[in-house]
């Protein structure tokens, strides 16, 4: 509590030194737990991206990953068989059933945040919103935890992001993940407006005003990092990796096969990322939040969905990505059992659905289970930090590691236990 | 054909008009309110900081840096009281008043102008309600800025605005410093306030504490414990939404314990000073008269610690909302606070005699700097020897880049289309550029996005390429006389400064010679270039 000036300065010049985030320093107590962690460590080796695929709005379980078919909670929702048997999916995720002996299903999602901006902080940081700290998103924590070198790009991507994308927090605005569109599109603002020779003339020009400028404040100006983020946004801006946007250079027949949506280009893209040594993708769905309609909503959103998906399964395959890559599909939370007078379902945060593929995901794994009359008891109920601990772990980072916030509290960089039905 | 040569013509003449009246310092073609600048009292409350912060620098034998100038203290005041930076016509205007009180006359015009109240009124909402959206309906968050701004543009006494926020009753909509217990709401939970965020906010945002560790467990650093919590939070125990909007009615507050689940009730009560609660009241009433009590220093503190941050981009004491009740605290801020307090919570004056600080006018540039070592820069950074070198908030930095490609004002008298432009450029380039949130004041560099946005965003093209209609750039590539003229005129409308005699040179040689279309293209060269220096985005 008792911030002397001069402690303050100091944490400022190492955040100078180490450019950035370096004030969060792990506390000794991690060595001896990473010793831990390495002993019981499991025989897959850790994943090396991650993919998630954000369903924005909140999809439902029941016409989606959870349903019950016959039940009066069903309204008349069909549901399919897929390879792994007695667990079926809803109809319309024909292509992504055919997979399901890759992907491991959690059904039993429990949350107290039934607001869209509430629930997205908390699926996609694995905490509550909390005034103390603005908690990073886990592909925040991976690039924290992972530095890659040899990458000119960000390695934090949201395509297509919605309201609220993936944010550094309090790891600092540089772990904030990098906004694209559809992929189809040109990325914004990373062209020059101008031709090359003039652009570099601008560039020199701008070196002068800067040398004027550090005359006396060296040190402060250097601690700005605007310059350093100036030349890495021109490295970015010639980087060949840059092309892995670009899906218009993959095969016809297979951006078919994704889907040629948005959020197909996206997941199409988020491969090609991955291969370039981005650390985490996030690629946007939105429309889940099917107040009235839902059937109608759901049906078209999984029209996009099921062919994105389960391509995106069958091309990290083929490319030998299968096992260095995670992917998770699901949103902030569930919808509700019963249907409104609108035919639509509202917010449910009571049990809801989550897909983990990839990596160390042992596939055709079903965890928990919600109750077919629609109650809020659900069978062996996972919090939303328990998934974040699993993917962390599948990652081969130990989540009880513990980061300074900046109000000097220790937290962990994921509050739960890793759930470990669901990894190999 | 004709008529695009009238057009022409048109443009030209506007353009000229407004380029002539601001090249010849003697016009000033704006009316200007007439104002009256900080009084004695000011001036030696200001100087009482000033002795205290000499004191320091002697004991610790550090050199303070030199005044900067007139014109770099204006732009300071207006990057924190308008979100923007002085246009080429307030520059003139700043230029031809007695050179011994334009500094203060400056202040008090920004503070009597409406663009005061709004900007202030956006950031101090940060604080009170966050920047989420908030329960839909219930929360009316524009309102709720519109009415914080209007207190301030008749400078209400701060304690009184407070008292509102805490203890008012009724609609959202109709009595808007509600708002601040509405934006808590979960929909769903019977559309109840929340009292612990209620508790927690109280304390962070007016007693500069942050006690919502203490909601799970006792503060890990300060004497606070969880029951001061439970004990603030009760206050809001009987605090509900009914159809006449916010109210309150007797019942307990109750607590569910976290390891046995046992419930218990809560009375109300507060963790120091309990003779200062009045004796009646609601409990919200209650509490709002013992946080504005004159006695209850925190109070002081926090508001002052917030007014020094929003002058000089960096708080007194860091985090903003944490402010030692025990122990040592800076003697500036002990000063600040006892003239906030004896002056009725004036928060204009608080504002103006920070502004009249020598800190707030010396330069951020500190001769020898290169030479100092890592603790030495400390001690000047620490005891403000120098101005600090800050990140400007995203809206400061789109209002620079539109008011640097306009050489009039613009402001509430502008044309609509001006406005509206701006408006919405604002909205989208906050955006992409990043939105710190309520956060405001956290200490970080600048990102990858952001310098792409200004190399190569849409905004920066718009209002750097040959549009003589649009553009400062092109109407000084045409109708500037000479070379010096024209790269003065520029650095003027986006650094508020003139060009060092290195810069004078260096770029005299890049437009000799040039006419028509390339000297146009220089000039928008020379406009990229200015954007995107750190000087340009970074308080200094």
């Amino acid at each position: 509590m008792h911030f002397a000036p001069t402690d303050v300065s100091l944490t400022r010049r190492t955040a100078l030194r180490l450019g950035g985030a370096a004030w969060l320093t792990s506390l000794a107590t991690h060595l001896a737990r990473k010793a831990e962690a390495a002993e019981e460590a499991r025989s897959h080796p850790p994943a090396q991206s991650l993919i998630m695929l954000w369903m924005a709005g909140g999809p439902s379980q029941l016409e989606t990953f959870d349903p019950h078919p016959g039940r009066r909670i069903a309204a008349d929702t069909r549901a399919i068989e897929t390879p792994v048997r007695g667990v079926q999916l809803a109809e319309g995720l024909e292509q992504v059933a055919e997979r399901l002996d890759s992907i491991a299903l959690l059904r039993s999602l429990v949350s107290k945040e039934g607001d869209h901006e509430r629930g997205t902080y908390l699926v996609k940081t694995g905490y509550r919103p909390d005034p103390t700290a603005v908690h990073p998103a886990i592909g925040a924590i991976c690039c924290h935890e992972l530095p890659a070198a040899g990458t000119d790009i960000p390695r934090h991507v949201s395509i297509l992001p919605g309201e609220w994308p993936a944010r550094g927090g309090y790891l600092g605005d540089e772990y904030d993940a990098f906004k694209a569109g559809d992929p189809g599109d040109k990325i914004a603002d990373v062209s020059a407006r101008v031709s090359h020779p003039r652009y570099e003339q601008r560039l020199a020009d701008l070196n002068v005003l800067e040398e004027g400028f550090a005359r006396g404040r060296r040190a402060a100006t250097e601690a700005t990092l605007h310059r350093a983020k100036v030349r890495e946004a021109r490295r970015m801006m010639t980087s060949q990796q840059l092309a892995a946007f670009d899906v218009e250079a993959e095969s016809a027949e297979l951006r078919a096969a994704y889907g040629e949506t948005p959020f197909g280009r996206g997941c199409l893209a988020a491969r090609r990322l991955v291969e370039v040594g981005v650390r985490c993708i996030e690629v946007t769905l939105s429309g889940w939040d099917s107040h009235a309609n839902n059937h109608e909503i759901h049906a078209r959103q999984k029209q996009v969905l099921d062919p994105a998906l389960a391509t995106l399964i069958a091309d990290l395959k083929q490319r030998g990505l299968w096992d260095t890559t995670l992917v998770v599909c699901g949103g902030e939370f569930g919808r509700t059992p019963s249907v409104n007078r609108l035919g639509g379902r509202d917010h449910w945060p009571h049990g809801f659905s989550m897909a983990l593929a990839g990596g160390a995901v042992r596939g055709g794994t079903v965890v928990g289970a919600t109750d077919p009359e629609g109650g809020r008891d659900v069978e062996n109920p996972i919090e939303i930090a328990d998934v974040h601990a699993t993917l962390l772990s599948a990652l081969g980072i130990d989540p009880a590691k513990e980061l300074i916030s900046p109000a000097g509290r220790p937290l962990k960089l994921a509050d739960g236990q890793p759930i470990a039905a669901v990894l190999r | 054909m004709w008529a695009k040569n009238l057009l022409f013509l048109t443009v030209c003449t506007v353009a000229l008009g407004a380029l002539v009246a601001s090249v010849r310092p003697a016009i000033d073609s704006r009316p200007r309110p007439a104002v009256a600048v900080p009084g004695d009292s000011v001036r030696a409350a200001a100087a009482r900081v000033d002795a205290a912060l000499a004191r320091r620098w002697q004991a610790l034998d550090v050199q303070p840096a030199e005044a900067a100038d007139d014109l770099l203290v204006a732009r300071r005041m207006s990057l924190a009281l308008h979100g923007t930076i002085p246009s080429l016509e307030d520059i003139r205007h700043f230029e031809n008043l007695p050179a011994e009180r334009r500094v203060d006359t400056w202040l008090a015009e920004l503070l009597a102008d409406r663009r005061y109240a709004d900007y202030v009124a956006e950031r101090l909402a940060r604080a009170y309600v966050g920047v989420e959206n908030g329960p839909f309906l219930l929360f009316r968050r524009r309102r709720f800025v519109a009415w914080l701004a209007d207190q301030l543009a008749e400078n209400q006494p701060y304690d009184r605005i407070v008292e509102h926020l805490i203890a008012d009753s009724g609609l959202w909509t109709d009595t808007p410093a509600v708002n601040f217990v509405t934006v808590t709401i979960n929909p769903g939970d019977e559309n109840k306030p929340d009292a612990n965020r209620l508790a927690a906010r109280v304390a962070r945002a007016f007693l500069g504490v942050r006690l919502d560790c203490a909601e799970c467990h006792d503060h890990p650093f300060a004497d606070w414990q969880q029951s001061d919590f439970e004990g603030l939070a009760a206050f809001f125990g009987g605090t509900q939404q009914g159809l006449r909007g916010i109210r309150d009615v007797p019942g307990e507050f109750e607590v569910e314990n976290r390891q046995t689940g046992e419930v218990s009730a809560v009375p109300p009560g507060v963790p120091f000073g309990a003779d200062w609660l009045p004796g009646e009241g609601t409990r919200r009433q209650q509490l709002a008269g013992w946080v504005t009590h004159p006695a209850n220093r925190p109070f002081a503190r926090e508001a002052v610690n917030r007014a020094w941050a929003m002058l000089f981009g960096r708080p007194l004491v860091e985090p903003i909302d944490d402010i030692p009740t025990e122990g040592e605290r800076p003697e500036v801020l002990e000063i600040l606070a006892d003239d906030f307090v004896e002056h009725g919570y004036d928060w204009r004056r608080l504002l103006e005699v920070i502004a009249s600080t020598r800190a707030f006018r010396l330069d951020s540039a500190v001769a020898g700097d290169a030479d100092l070592d890592d603790a030495a820069r400390a001690l000047h950074e620490d005891n403000w020897a120098a101005f600090p070198v800050t990140r400007l908030r995203p809206e400061q930095v789109i209002g620079a880049v539109l008011q640097s490609a306009s050489l009039a004002t613009i402001d509430y008298d502008s044309n609509i289309v001006v406005r509206a432009a701006r408006a919405i450029g604002q909205n989208e380039f906050v955006e992409r550029y990043g939105d710190r949130g309520a956060d405001e004041f956290d200490d970080r560099g600048g990102t990858i996005p952001q310098s792409l946005l200004m190399m190569n965003g849409q905004i920066v093209f718009d209002k750097t390429k040959d549009d003589l209609l649009a553009n400062a750039a092109t109407q000084i590539a045409v109708l500037a006389p000479d070379d010096e003229t024209a790269i003065e005129t520029a650095l003027l409308c986006v650094l508020s400064r003139r060009p060092t005699p290195r810069e004078a040179d260096y770029f005299a040689e890049r437009l000799a010679g040039t006419t028509g279309n390339k000297r146009k293209d220089r000039l928008g060269d020379l406009y990229w270039s200015l954007l995107n220096t750190t000087e340009f985005s970074w308080n200094h």
